[in-house]
């Protein structure tokens, strides 16, 4: 789940890989992997599991 | 000649004493152009989910480069300590600095801060290294304690959020600007461009605010106004103003009127 939205990625896809899948590899996001801060540099070792809660922000307007 | 007249957050000097949200605006164009207008060297943002069914074309990053804008992101919308500690985290590690502008709502209607969560909240974001600008009521003795607890600034409130009432108690104000050691933020409430001048001309070191620009029927002619608001208030702060009295003084000579 990302986002709490179902997504399907290959078996053994990285959170690099995902990242870059929804088009959001330039941008300045920060990712969680079932609640755990992913640091940026470990995205291309990160591996997602089936079930994993994956949290992905970036900014928007406001106060 | 004096130096530029600026003030130093967390190590760092800015010379615009005015600070602008960049919600509830038309277009990431028209928030740029209100920032420009506004002359502002930060903006606050909030920290959402990215949309991963329509990510969007444009970010709005993209209007406002790092080499140009320091980004203060919040914690707008938090109800407990938990959520806004893990929010100014994910801001951490999204790459925009370590600055953070903490919100610990307490009430949904009045969005009046959690005083206590906040103060519990702060501590722990200290201690990891965040540089912390509280968003609190304008009570000295909470802004002490988080002026005492490392906070980079203190940011008491002029009224409740988006309310444009002005500033509501400038006596607590006042004696929140003399008790700091920190810059004090004035953050909320203010409606037009009179208000931000108030606030300088108490002598707080900047004002924050998003709603009366962004929700002005000409967003970017209130933001020069709020620009020119700020500038007179500081200026006549440093001028320092003659004692109110309540009866008259002349201002023409007295001798040598005509008999």
């Amino acid at each position: 789940m990302v986002n709490d939205e179902p997504r399907a990625v290959p078996a053994g896809a990285t959170v690099a890989e995902l990242i870059d899948s929804l088009g959001l590899g330039p941008r300045r996001v920060a990712v969680e992997v079932n609640r755990t801060l992913v640091p940026r540099a470990e995205y291309a070792a990160t591996r997602l599991a089936d079930g994993d809660a994956i949290e992905i922000i970036h900014f928007v307007g406001g106060g | 000649m004096n130096g530029a007249d600026t003030f130093t957050l967390a190590g760092r000097a800015f010379r615009s004493r005015l600070i602008i949200g960049t919600g509830k605006y038309a277009s990431f164009a028209e928030t740029r152009r209100a920032a420009d207008a506004a002359g502002v060297e930060i903006v606050t943002v909030a920290v959402r989910r990215v949309n991963i069914v329509d990510p969007g074309k444009e970010n709005l990053l993209d209007h406002l480069p790092l080499d140009r804008f320091t980004i203060l992101p919040n914690t707008a919308g938090c109800y407990t300590v938990a959520d806004a500690v893990r929010t100014c985290r994910l801001a951490r590690e999204a790459g925009v600095g370590k600055l953070v502008k903490l919100e610990v709502i307490g009430d949904e209607k009045t969005l009046f801060p959690d005083v206590p969560a906040t103060l519990e909240a702060a501590k722990i974001l200290v201690d990891e290294g965040f540089d912390v600008l509280p968003y609190v009521t304008d009570d000295p003795v909470a802004c002490k304690r988080l002026e005492d607890l490392g906070c980079a600034a203190v940011m008491p409130l002029a009224a409740p959020i988006g309310s444009g009432l002005g500033i509501r108690n400038p006596y607590n104000l006042r004696i929140i600007v003399e008790q700091s050691r920190v810059p004090v933020i004035v953050d909320a409430g203010v409606g037009t461009a009179s208000h931000a001048a108030e606030a300088l001309e108490l002598g707080c070191d900047a004002v924050l605010m998003n709603t009366a620009i962004a929700g002005a029927r000409d967003p970017i002619q209130m933001a020069e106004a709020m620009r020119l608001g700020v500038e007179a208030g500081r200026k006549a702060y440093l001028a320092g103003r003659i004692a109110p009295k309540l009866y008259a003084t002349a201002s023409s000579p007295l001798e040598g009127l005509i008999r």
